[in-house]
């Protein structure tokens, strides 16, 4: 248990290597670079600038000045957000974007359960058809429609909740990001969970435990619900590294402190240092989800660690 | 109860309501920032939402008025040689830093030589390059800083001398370049100084809370010396890069001021919020520019049957909908020291039709016609209302047979294809950054040779006309203002007679201001202390 266990963390180090190599390549020969604003610099201020980040360095010592960085922790400076080293952004938006992800992970996986269960068991009745609605169109609308809507609905209108912005160590801020993040991921669960109780409630032991003359509400607790979560368990994994990693839009429209949305605003600013590191990080969580899963999977079925 | 709990229990619950009370009286204004401030150093900001906060964290020697005109700020008054060339500035003897410190001569000699330290690699060094030796000395052509022309005669008298006389040298030191710093400051916390806990200003607020990618938060400044005329206490500035989400959370009272929203909502704050979208000319200029160093846009005919078939008319209240004025010339209207009739070509007074059909001619006179239609291709970068403009525009210039191929690219890879000459036509724009007419006609002076590489700098299009770079060079030279803004005007028509590039609107700043909120006076610089503000529940 503990060789396979060691066995992947060891396979995990080259991964993470591959990717920064391969990442910081890539980032370099892209057109366009971190001072290329709309207003070209005097060509002196340019040099000292490029000489300020190292940049005016052979390429490939660059990367080994990076890469040396990495190793003791630092990521470097970010070119863009200039008052912030990149390690300093990451402690300060990690937390939250991995809160933000938790409390979603939490409400979408428990609300989309009930829902799935609920809607199997009313089977092609009202409430069935209702949350099989709500459910799709949580999936459908895209984040930022759907963020807006409910901004409207909930800030605007009825005045129950703030719109956005943040603050810290109020719950209220809260409400609607962690809503509008969990609604695919619950989405999803729950579709799963409707479909897998279907199943179950149609095998041959539900219908024994029926004929035994079990009430609903203990057939459901006792014999079906075990068996019909086992495909949600095993999208859990995947739903939570996408839920870490998929925050941006909703830190973007409620401006939040998280991390997510420097994903992809440095990398249209070539900010190399924070591309780098909010890439490095990323790579680091879904790899590490993984194999969490796959160490669990291990445990639960001996037959995966003999593979 | 024994008599000391309830004392103690009616001690808290009247400080608890004292609280309470003092909390309600403080005036706390939200402003919709827009971007995320990269920096708060002076020397490393780059953006208007930068200014907006820096701008009240410190005072320049002169500092903005409510209409964003230069006043004195930390010098109470200054004299000027006869020559244009030396410039002393006594300082306000009540002037201090936010930790009591008193504001010194010094820290502004501190200032421009960290500004100009090759080292430091300010963006906008340049903007300062006026004062004597600072080109140089950011070249790392002087190492001996003392060479600056700035220098302390005694604790409260600084004096700047100029390399030229620069009339709007003023304008220019109210830019944040112009602030001064705190070198112990700076030196004790390094990469850190400009967090919460370390910044010392000199402004009117100080910064008490930065969350990144959220807000900032900053209250009155006690050292400030118009700490008494300040009427509101706390400013948050929140990060509202997601116009739609901003202007929601203005519509709930979240936020009390936006500094931008979406174009298309313009109508319907109009009809819903009346008075309160606030669209006003801005110094700057939306313009395309023209590749003139090589065939067929080094033919002049060709640039102008394009500008003449630009309708401008439709592109700001049809195309945009926000208004925008239809642009002839180059310099904004309401510019400083550039008084005399603006630029306006006699072309642009003729009905359409007969501008087409001028076009036309032009055209068919080069060998292209819509059966025979000339190719080019339009860059811009990618942003909607550019490309809403630009597919406007590539209907205008179809009927006088030309076909467009449009191509965008994200901000970087726009810019460095217009720098490296790799384009025929080119989406740009320019705001001002000091109100005067040289900052926007210097984008059209031939580049300058720099150790064998030809450097064009902003002149995307790369026009050039020995004339024009003459009568700008005399311009620069020129004492008497009305002179220079005589030779300025010569420069300007000779550039937009030969279509050097094709101006189309000039930019309006778009705030939403709350009822709530008077002293926000719409200004061609957009610039809006909130030290004139004041705010009613």
């Amino acid at each position: 248990m503990f060789g396979y266990a060691l066995r992947r963390v060891l396979t995990a180090i080259p991964i993470v290597l591959i990717t920064i190599t391969v990442c910081f390549f890539i980032l370099r020969l892209a057109p366009g670079g971190p001072f290329d604003g709309e207003r070209a610099l005097p060509p002196d201020v340019m040099k000292n600038l490029r000489a300020h980040y190292n940049l005016d360095q052979p390429l490939i010592s660059q990367y080994f000045i990076y890469l040396g960085g990495v190793f003791r922790g630092d990521f470097g400076p970010s070119m863009v957000m200039e008052d912030f080293s990149v390690s300093r952004l990451i402690s300060i938006g990690l937390p939250f974007t991995l809160m933000l992800g938790f409390s979603a992970f939490v409400v979408g996986t428990v609300a989309g359960m009930i829902a799935g269960a609920v809607a199997a068991v009313q089977q092609n009745k009202w409430p069935d058809y209702l949350l099989v609605a709500i459910v799709l169109i949580g999936i459908i609308i895209p984040n930022f429609l759907m963020a807006n809507l409910v901004q409207l609905f909930f800030g605007v209108y009825l005045r129950w909740l703030p719109v956005g912005g943040y603050q810290p160590g109020s719950i209220a801020h809260l409400v609607l990001p962690v809503l509008i993040l969990s609604l695919p991921h619950g989405g999803r669960v729950a579709r799963l969970v409707r479909g897998s109780m279907i199943e179950v409630l149609g095998t041959n032991y539900v219908r024994t435990a029926r004929s035994k003359g079990l009430g609903t509400r203990l057939i459901l607790a006792r014999h079906a619900l075990k068996p019909a979560l086992l495909p949600v368990v095993s999208y859990l994994g995947p739903g939570l590294s996408y839920l870490l990693t998929g925050s941006l839009v909703v830190e973007q429209v409620f401006a939040l402190p998280g991390i997510g949305k420097y994903f992809i605003s440095a990398a249209l600013n070539r900010d190399y240092g924070l591309v780098l590191g909010t890439t490095i990080l990323y790579v680091f969580i879904i790899l590490a989800l993984n194999l969490i899963v796959d160490v669990l999977y291990a445990w639960l079925d001996p037959k995966v660690r003999y593979r | 109860m024994k008599i000391t709990q309830v004392l103690k229990a009616v001690t808290t619950a009247g400080a608890l309501a004292l609280m309470m009370s003092s909390a309600a009286l403080a005036v706390t204004l939200n402003l919709g920032n827009g971007s995320e401030p990269g920096s708060l150093d002076p020397h490393k900001a780059s953006g208007d939402w930068e200014n907006r906060i820096i701008g009240e964290l410190y005072e320049g020697l002169v500092a903005e008025d409510a209409q964003a005109n230069a006043i004195a700020g930390q010098a109470e008054s200054w004299t000027i040689s006869d020559d244009g060339l030396v410039y002393t500035f006594k300082l306000r003897a009540d002037a201090n830093w936010s930790d009591g410190v008193p504001v010194t001569a010094q820290n502004w000699v501190d200032a421009f030589q960290r500004l100009f330290d090759p080292k430091t690699a300010a963006e906008y060094a340049y903007l300062q390059f006026p004062i004597k030796n600072a080109s140089k000395i950011n070249a790392a052509e002087i190492t001996d800083f003392s060479q600056l022309g700035v220098k302390a005669i005694d604790d409260k008298t600084l004096e700047i001398t100029l390399e030229a006389s620069t009339p709007f040298f003023l304008q220019a030191l109210t830019h944040y370049t112009g602030y001064p710093i705190r070198k112990d400051i700076i030196e004790k916390f390094g990469d850190q100084w400009t967090q919460p806990d370390n910044i010392v200003g000199n402004g009117p607020y100080k910064l008490v809370e930065w969350v990144p990618g959220s807000y900032l938060r900053g209250v009155k400044s006690d050292t400030y010396y118009g700490k008494d005329n300040l009427k509101i206490d706390e400013v948050r500035w929140d990060n509202t890069e997601d116009l739609t989400a901003a202007l929601n959370r203005y519509r709930a009272g979240e936020l009390d001021i936006l500094t931008d929203f979406p174009a298309d909502q313009y109508k319907f704050l109009q009809d819903n919020y009346p008075g309160q979208a606030h669209v006003a000319p801005f110094l700057g200029i939306y313009y395309y520019v023209l590749n003139q160093s090589k065939p067929p846009l080094d033919n002049v005919n060709i640039r102008k049957a394009l500008s003449l078939s630009v309708l401008r008319d439709v592109i700001g209240p049809d195309v945009l909908g926000t208004g925008e004025l239809p642009a002839y010339g180059w310099v904004p209207n309401g510019t400083a020291n550039y008084e005399g009739t603006p630029y306006a070509p006699d072309w642009a007074e003729w009905p359409y039709d007969q501008r087409v059909e001028e076009a036309k001619k032009l055209m068919a006179e080069a060998g292209y016609t819509p059966e025979n239609p000339l190719k080019l291709q339009l860059r811009y970068n990618t942003n909607e209302n550019h490309q809403r403009i630009a597919v406007a525009i590539t209907d205008m210039w179809k009927q006088i047979g030309v076909q467009v191929e449009l191509f965008n690219a994200e901000t970087a890879v726009h810019y460095d294809a217009l720098r490296a000459g790799d384009f025929q036509v080119g989406r740009a724009g320019w705001l001002m950054d000091y109100s005067d007419a040289s900052n926007t006609l210097d984008l059209l002076k031939t580049g300058t040779t720099q150790e064998g590489v030809m450097n064009w700098g902003n002149n995307y299009g790369r026009y050039s006309n020995p004339d024009f770079d003459s009568l700008m060079d005399q311009a620069s030279k020129e004492l008497d203002l009305v002179k220079r803004s005589d030779l300025l005007h010569q420069a300007e028509a000779k550039a937009m007679d030969e279509f050097a590039a094709i101006p189309i609107y000039w930019y309006v700043s778009k705030n939403v201001v709350s009822p709530k909120i008077t002293g926000f006076e719409d200004n061609a610089k957009d610039i809006n202390r909130i030290r004139w503000m004041s705010k009613s529940e």
